[in-house]
């Protein structure tokens, strides 16, 4: 068993009659997968380190809906976020941390149309938040020297204009960056998104996750960072696929500085 | 009789004018045949858009070659339009070089438009060496074979005649001024022509009149047949880029819309007031169709992207999916929804402007349900569109159809689907272990 976390549910906070800072919208990979849950651990480690009075939904969250809407099933995709907006509006929630893009996508651009109104940031804005007013200090040296390229997620970077957090919490580490010829706007999708995450790919001459971890690999890079817990499980599986498993690691931002406190 | 040549010009220019106008007006009943969307927001923003990706061409500098050259010819088209202006007042007052008064800045004009043709030339040049000689990818994909090519090199070809005959007929003009023949008074500065004048050494006046007239009368033809060519080509681009950027995506690219006929189903569904097995009023209308099988289930911004669209294949060419080898073309979205939309009009043409179905559609007739599961929503194609448009609206109200009109999902995605109902996740976990990561 590994460290203590803490961790409050919104039934908790109610009960005490408070109300949390942050909601930490944890999503369903997040809950479940087991690459991503080592994420969550993460950064709930650093939300104790920072001491953010934080709250989870636990067995009261359900999915977003969000994979349901991109595959086409608007009706599933709605009944998920009203049920969602009358819990969240129930708890008076106002603002919204969340480790995954698609969930954040959705709660911050969709779900007002809907009734559901929030501030919503994804982790890695709310790390550097945390790093720019000094409640989160780094101290370890475990990444100096280290490559480190980033792989923006489609749902954070090109579909909401967020480059420069995860890039400025990595900085942090005091890793060397390297950026892979397409990244910012231009960067080439990992292939989860649009559902493709749940299916097999359509017939080709490659998985579009072997073509983009050979972008990443062409950085020569130790690690290969990301923000999102699907672009993970396509990146892993990729350096699996042109056998750098050894070699090349594929981490999310906020295990980076996890390590590195 | 002294008056024939206004009046041929004359018939020429409304005919010429008329005729594109009797199909502007196609385009528009085309274009209106898609579903009304509310775009009266955020206008600050869609005429800073507008400013600054049409007029500003801001997103073709991405590519810096491609970029660079498409200025060029962007702007010694729109520039050399000043000098169209002269050529049609000349054609209907029998005048010559009716700016001429100008005096140093019309031989500043004339100068610049000379040596923005020369400019236009070298481009136009280069786009064909790349599109024939080079053949870069994007130029060569499998919806690029037959027309869609002719019809690429077709504009380079009359791009680059139409400018030839414009240096010619200065030349030839320019000749005529030196020798002192009458009506051709000193006027213009030509930096470009005069390196023609050689060719035209020991003419007489009579055959460089001939010549000069002849390239002046085809080159005012040429562009009146050029501005008809537009609405059989892809190059309808230079009007419709304006409003296509005007009323492009304002809203973050990864927000796609909330369908409102759903909502209304759903607020019935979780009203718990609501009776469930009420019949409907008899006024109640008619269900509306969850997302779109054919052109008219698409809105008119939509269509209008279709034919805006100029088959760069810049979207194709980001494409993760593409680039893989899959079956999906983001550019062959927008061309078919194009076509269909065309034949559409000529069914409607054919039947006294009502629109009978032709036993055709959209979905599966022209794009493939393997072309629309293949894509990953990831706005590849609609950051790279340098006219803002967005084949991903459309892929998605596609996707749309298949799966709330038909229950046509790939059975991976049913199953994640009900697994969404049934534990509030993709997977088959229960909802009251969401929180099992803590202990782990």
């Amino acid at each position: 068993m590994s460290e203590q976390l803490t961790v409050k549910t919104m039934q908790q906070f109610m009960a005490e009659g408070k109300q949390p800072e942050i909601l930490f919208w944890v999503g369903s990979a997040g809950s479940y997968d087991d690459r991503a849950k080592k994420i969550t651990r993460a950064f709930v480690k650093l939300l104790n380190k920072a001491k953010v009075d934080f709250a989870v939904l636990g067995s009261e969250e359900s999915s977003t809906g969000d994979v349901a809407k991109r595959a086409g099933n608007e009706f599933l995709f709605q009944m998920q976020a009203m049920m969602n907006i009358q819990l969240l509006n129930g708890y008076e929630i106002k603002r919204i941390v969340t480790c995954d893009p698609h969930s954040f996508n959705t709660l911050k651009n969709e779900y007002p149309g809907l009734g559901g109104k929030y501030e919503v940031v994804h982790h890695t804005q709310f790390l550097k938040e945390l790093l720019d007013s000094g409640r989160l200090t780094i101290e370890g040296e475990k990444y100096k020297g280290k490559r480190i390229t980033f792989h923006d997620p489609c749902y954070l970077g090109r579909a909401n204009s967020v480059f420069e957090a995860p890039r400025d919490v990595l900085s942090k580490t005091n890793a060397e960056l390297v950026e892979m010829k397409r990244h910012k706007s231009r960067a080439l999708c990992c292939g989860a998104g649009g559902a493709q995450m749940f299916k097999e790919p359509e017939k080709g001459d490659m998985d579009i996750n072997v073509l983009r971890t050979k972008d990443a690999l062409e950085t020569q890079p130790n690690i290969i960072a990301t923000g999102c817990p699907y672009c993970n499980t396509m990146m892993t599986d990729g350096i699996k696929a042109h056998e750098k498993e050894d070699s090349v690691s594929v981490m999310d931002v906020a295990e980076l500085l996890a390590n590195s406190i | 009789m002294q008056y024939l040549p206004n009046i041929l010009f004359l018939i020429a220019l409304i005919g010429g004018i008329g005729f594109f106008v009797k199909n502007v007006k196609k385009l528009a009943r085309n274009i209106k045949l898609g579903k009304d969307v509310d775009v009266s927001d955020h206008k600050p923003q869609r005429w800073r858009n507008m400013v600054r990706i049409a007029l500003g061409q801001s997103k073709m500098v991405v590519r810096p070659v491609a970029g660079l050259m498409h200025i060029i010819v962007y702007v010694g088209f729109i520039i050399i339009n000043i000098e169209v202006l002269e050529i049609i007042l000349d054609g209907i007052l029998g005048t010559h070089r009716l700016f001429s008064p100008l005096g140093g800045l019309y031989d500043f004009l004339i100068g610049s438009f000379e040596v923005l043709a020369l400019l236009v030339i070298v481009a136009v040049t280069i786009f064909w060496i790349r599109r024939n000689i080079i053949r870069l990818k994007r130029f060569i994909k499998p919806e690029m074979k037959g027309w869609p090519k002719k019809d690429g090199n077709m504009i380079l070809y009359i791009e680059f005649v139409l400018m030839v005959l414009f240096l010619t007929m200065n030349a030839a003009d320019f000749q005529l001024q030196q020798s002192g023949a009458e009506h051709y008074t000193q006027a213009g500065a030509f930096p470009v022509s005069q390196f023609l004048l050689p060719l035209m050494d020991g003419l007489s006046i009579s055959t460089l009149v001939i010549i000069e007239r002849t390239a002046w009368w085809l080159h005012i033809l040429g562009i009146l047949t050029f501005l008809n060519y537009l609405y059989y080509s892809k190059h309808l681009h230079i009007l419709l880029a304006f409003p296509n950027t005007y009323y492009g995506k304002v809203k973050p690219q990864g927000e796609f819309n909330n369908l409102e006929s759903v909502t209304n189903e759903v607020k019935l569904m979780m009203d718990p007031s609501a009776d469930p097995f009420a019949a409907p009023p008899a006024d109640a209308p008619v269900p509306e169709k969850f997302g779109a099988s054919d052109v008219m289930d698409l809105n008119w911004v939509q269509l209008l992207n279709a034919y805006t669209c100029t088959e760069c294949g810049r979207c194709t060419s980001e494409c993760p999916a593409n680039q893989t080898g899959k079956k999906l073309s983001p550019r062959k979205i927008m061309m078919d929804t194009r076509d269909r939309l065309e034949e559409v009009g000529k069914v409607m043409d054919a039947n006294k402007g009502t629109f009978v179905s032709d036993g055709k559609q959209l979905l599966d007739d022209y794009i493939s349900r393997e072309e629309l599961w293949a894509c990953t929503t990831c706005n590849a194609c609609v950051q790279a569109c340098p006219v803002s448009i967005d084949p991903l609206s459309i892929i998605m109200e596609m996707r749309r159809f298949l799966v709330m009109e038909q229950s046509a999902a790939p059975s991976e995605l049913n199953v994640m689907m009900s697994n969404i109902e049934n534990n509030g996740a993709p997977w088959p976990y229960n909802q009251m272990d969401r929180l099992n990561w803590v202990n782990e």
